[in-house]
């Protein structure tokens, strides 16, 4: 143990390492937009009334949720070119996250919109309202405020799956940790400066669905 | 049963609900047998019958939030049909108090009254709002608008779901046991809101073991079992002189009860 910090490489990098940060707050909010709209949809799907549309909800979730994220943005970064789509690091990696996420959106969100009572579908079927006005008008604001501490902390865990995306040098925080790494041999330090960067990145995001769950949840029940 | 009335033929020009000859099964179960019923406009009828007797499943059959198997249910003229767009007419026209009141519980009372008119008759925002305002007040509950439902006693919730429906300009009104979830000291609140209401002419069916209410603003008791109808009298008679055997046995229980 004759190791001697020497934090010379992190502080020069440290401008780098801050602007990585916004990259790995952009794949996290768009790969979560991504997972919304998967998520929402994938609900809205997954009780469609033709089959194979279900089947095919389903295959999805079990699919993405039985298999290594790192597989998943390997096949869409390397395998799908192969097929003619061929992508940059970033929106593969936006694609990559929201995919995920979006599968287990798929599941989280479900549990909520089956909290949601019948009286509460009948009540606005029987005011006229269409089914589809039914979800979006009543259903879906009391489900997401039921799955919220779950939905937000599957969306951490998004959040801090963006560092596999280095696999792909997409821009982010870990890739470029790796590179001030590799120059400078200074393992502990640069990846001791990131862990707290990712810890700080958590917590804001944190206080940040904390804030939408103040903003948009807090009607109160009983 | 079934006897047909002799002042609205079933069906005809002046009958705001008909129901001819309506069954319902559930898989093996029949739990609506040869219902047929023609309500007047501004007529009163109170449903009654023990637990399991189809008196919920044949009101909401009336909205569609039953099918049903046989027979025909016309409401205002209009035949209810399978599809969405005759479904959405009548729904438009038929309001509906529930037992558990079901507002909706991330938007304000104002708001719970103003939703349907706004999305589904497509009025301004003002002319919600102005009728939410009118018939809440009417409910006496104008000085809770701003509240939300959790905030509010199982009475007033109740009241703000009659204006809630109401909002909607209904011609019919269809309570569902909308007392039987209150405790009792509300159960009152509640029952001359509905009082009011029927006074004022609104053609209104009730399934409720309110026999009070029923001698009160009845036009027309009906008694229903396993999924019949077994008598329809007026009150006077329903209460004073009950032909059926379950009838009497049934009133035996429940005016013994209270």
């Amino acid at each position: 143990m004759n190791y001697t910090l020497d934090f010379t490489p992190v502080i020069e990098g440290m401008p780098a390492l801050l602007m990585a940060c916004l990259g790995t707050f952009g794949l996290a909010l768009g790969g979560m937009a991504l997972a919304i709209v998967i998520g929402v949809g994938g609900v809205i799907l997954r009780d469609s009334k033709i089959a194979p549309v279900r089947w095919l909800v389903k295959a999805f979730v079990e699919l993405i949720r039985n298999t290594p994220f790192l597989v998943q943005i390997f096949f869409i970064y390397f395998a799908l070119p192969l097929a003619g789509v061929r992508l940059d690091p970033t929106p593969t990696a936006i694609i990559a996250l929201g995919i995920n996420g979006g599968a287990y959106a798929i599941e989280i969100i479900r549990g909520g919109v089956q909290s949601i009572g019948k009286g509460q579908i009948e009540a606005g079927l029987a005011l006229g309202l269409h089914k589809a006005q039914v979800f979006r008008l009543i259903v879906l604001k009391p489900a997401l405020r039921a799955i919220f501490p779950s939905l937000t902390s599957q969306f951490v865990l998004l959040t801090l799956t963006t560092s596999v995306a280095s696999a792909i040098s997409a821009y982010e925080l870990t890739s470029v940790a790796q590179r001030i790494e590799s120059d400078s041999f200074r393992s502990f330090e640069v990846y001791g400066t990131i862990t707290l960067f990712y810890l700080v990145i958590s917590w804001v995001m944190m206080r940040f669905f904390a804030a939408i769950s103040t903003r948009y949840f807090s009607y109160p029940v009983k | 049963m079934n006897q047909p009335n002799a002042e609205a033929p079933l069906g005809g020009a002046d009958a705001m609900i008909a129901m001819n000859h309506v069954e319902k099964w559930y898989g093996e179960f029949k739990a609506l047998t040869d219902i047929n019923l023609a309500v007047r406009k501004g007529e009163r009828i109170v449903l009654c019958g023990p637990s399991g007797s189809g008196k919920s499943t044949l009101i909401r059959c009336i909205n569609h939030l039953e099918g049903y198997q046989k027979g025909e249910i016309r409401v205002g003229g209009t035949k209810l049909g399978d599809d969405a767009k005759t479904i959405d007419a009548v729904r438009r026209e038929v309001g509906m108090v529930f037992q558990h009141f079901n507002l909706f519980p991330h938007l304000s009372v104002l708001q719970n009254c103003m939703l349907a008119p706004m999305r589904s008759l497509g009025v301004s925002k003002a002319e919600a709002e102005a009728t939410a305002r009118q018939l809440l007040g009417r409910v006496k509950i104008l000085e809770q608008a701003e509240k939300y439902p959790a905030q509010l006693s199982g009475g007033q919730q109740q009241r703000v779901a009659i204006a809630r429906a109401l909002c909607m300009r209904p011609k019919v009104m269809l309570f569902d046991e909308p007392t039987s979830a209150l405790d009792p000291e509300m159960v009152k609140e509640v029952l001359d809101t509905m009082i009011a209401l029927a006074e004022e002419g609104m053609t209104m069916i009730c399934v409720t073991h309110e026999m009070g209410f029923a001698r009160q603003v009845a036009n027309r008791v009906i008694f229903m079992a396993s999924g019949a109808i077994v008598e329809e009298a007026p009150p006077e008679e329903f209460f004073g002189n009950p032909r059926h055997e379950r009838t009497r046995r049934f009133l035996g229980e429940i005016l013994h009860k209270h």
